[in-house]
């Protein structure tokens, strides 16, 4: 039996959004943690497939978003913590604890962050743009090593979670519901852009940069507007993730963990607006309940992505939807 | 002066030289048939005027040098391309293949619709559904909605059936009468070519060979370069 797309869409979220009343009810509010991080990951794959799913863009490197938002919330509340002043090279700031304020420079630094690497990495295509991209991720995963004044290696405890006015950031609860709000504003804002002219017009461009240079379209300037803004939702998943964990390391660089956002995004669906919170809430299930029992669960998730990319392109919503491939 | 100037034009594939000294003209609100037998260069010819490969020789559109431009600029210039096999974007529908080349001008999703009504009927449909005819008059309004000056044609009638070729020859007809458009024509239909046209150039072995008012065209001429 087919489902209408709209209404998997909506049980997901309701499914989701559930998750505290179930953690109530069976007394395990460890089982809201998990889905404040299902939340947090997908709102860093819905990011990825802004460029993936709509620009057809296969970014290996997107982790380099993800750890500049988990470090620009780490720095920002480290002086603020302990009271000291960050020195930019050209003035000195006050450190924060808003979580508004942290994720404004989180937005801001991803998408800066993005333009300069969009710059570079859009001059090339196919297997040299994959390997660009995961080029500039082990870039600033060395730097982030070797950066000594924010933990090296052993990266940045934050003692308390940052504030939020008007919540109570500490409740798992309330910290869940924020990050949810973000999640589907975020997807309202992308299926906005998908339906809008850039995005028609990016779409056309994964299809055939050739055939929308003929009709007027500037393929590297579309792609260079969507890696800003795939980059930014990444960076704000990463500053969230931070406070979720309240600590950054390196490994938020690591190219593992692009890996793991384009596994997201495939098991949900590329290019579809629900897909990456699937994916995400897929992972999370996987890690929580068969990294319980074997180390090696990774097997399980691989498995289930061989069996996606052979027999299921849409991903679990194109096998629940029966439609196949990216559809935006 | 000309609306479309093409002198001297040249152009290589690799180390094979595909046009010799291609020269050509298009005055606004004028129709001018590209002409010759297969592999004589007219595709190539639209290739290198659209800037989709690198040309030798004066190419001017409006007054302008199309050299050095990249393609989106020559579209944007105003040079509508109906691609050889419309080439649509398969996996949008026809609203979004329409809304992707959209640019300010008289031509929008209403008057592509009048001009196609089937295409104001399958506006949620995706191009890979919709049969060869349909996909070839998505590609024209496509074209169109580029709000071109001139509008380039390159076998817009190919392996259609013939009462949809009529349609096709049908809606150029009424481009020609009602909005101006100045139109670069190839096609094999030389009775249609004959009649909508107002001058021809003829390619042989990628060189222009004859050109001149389509009334002057003998069969002389005709056989001798087209083969018909």
């Amino acid at each position: 039996m087919r489902i209408h797309e709209t209404a998997v869409n909506t049980a997901v979220l309701l499914a989701l959004l559930s998750v505290p009343a179930f953690a109530w009810w069976t007394d395990e509010p460890f089982t809201i943690t998990l889905a404040t991080r299902a939340a947090v990951l997908a709102l860093a794959a819905v990011g990825l497939n802004i460029l993936l799913g709509i620009g057809g863009l296969v970014s290996f490197g997107h982790a380099v978003f993800f750890g500049l938002g988990g470090y620009a919330m780490a720095i920002l509340a480290f002086h603020a913590q302990n009271y000291t002043e960050l020195n930019l090279g050209i003035g000195v700031i006050d450190g924060t604890n808003s979580m508004p304020v942290i994720w404004l420079v989180a937005i801001i630094v991803s998408a800066i962050t993005a333009c300069l690497i969009g710059l570079l990495s859009l001059r090339t295509s196919g297997v040299y743009f994959i390997m660009i991209t995961l080029a500039f991720g082990q870039m600033f995963y060395y730097f982030a090593i070797s950066w000594s004044t924010y933990g090296g290696e052993d990266g940045v405890s934050i003692y308390v979670r940052n504030q939020f006015p008007g919540l109570n950031t500490l409740d798992p609860i309330q910290f869940f519901l924020l990050c949810f709000g973000l999640l589907c504003f975020t997807l309202f804002v992308t299926a906005r852009v998908q339906r809008s002219a850039f995005g028609v017009a990016l779409n056309a461009t994964r299809q055939s940069r050739a055939r929308a240079e003929a009709v007027g379209l500037r393929p590297v300037r579309l792609q260079l507007v969507a890696f800003a803004l795939s980059g930014a939702i990444t960076g704000l998943a990463g500053a969230l993730f931070a406070d979720l964990n309240r600590f950054v390391s390196p490994s938020m660089f690591s190219w593992q963990l692009s890996g793991e956002l384009i596994v997201l995004v495939i098991i949900g669906g590329v290019g579809r607006l629900i897909g990456p919170v699937i994916g995400a809430c897929v992972f999370v299930a996987l890690e929580h309940l068969l990294g319980g029992l074997t180390e090696y669960w990774h097997i399980a998730l691989g498995a289930i992505l061989l069996g996606i990319v052979l027999f299921g392109r849409g991903g679990v919503l194109g096998l629940l939807t029966g439609q196949d491939g990216a559809r935006v | 002066m000309s609306l479309l100037e093409v002198e001297s034009l040249s152009a290589h594939y690799g180390p094979s030289q595909a046009l010799f000294d291609v020269s050509l003209s298009v005055n606004a609100g004028e129709v001018v048939a590209l002409m010759g037998r297969n592999g004589m260069g007219k595709s190539t010819t639209v290739k290198a005027l659209c800037r989709m490969i690198a040309s030798h020789g004066e190419l001017r559109f409006a007054g302008q040098s199309l050299h050095c431009l990249p393609s989106h600029r020559v579209a944007r210039l105003g040079v509508g391309l109906v691609p050889e096999g419309r080439r649509c974007f398969a996996s949008l529908n026809v609203r979004d293949n329409l809304i992707a080349a959209a640019r300010p001008g008289d031509w929008t999703l209403i008057s592509v619709t009048a001009l196609f009504p089937r295409l104001g009927e399958r506006m949620a449909q995706r191009a890979s559904t919709l049969s060869g005819g349909e996909q070839q008059m998505l590609a024209i309004g496509r074209a169109l909605m580029t709000n071109p000056r001139l509008l380039v044609l390159d076998e817009a009638t190919e392996g259609l059936a013939p009462i949809i070729r009529q349609e096709i020859w049908a809606a150029i007809n009424t481009l020609k009468r009602e909005s101006g458009l100045a139109i670069l024509l190839i096609d094999k239909s030389l009775n249609e070519l004959a009649r909508v046209s107002d001058r021809a150039v003829i390619l042989e072995r990628g060189r222009s060979v004859w050109a001149g008012e389509i009334t002057a065209m003998t069969p002389d001429i005709s056989q001798q370069y087209i083969g018909v």
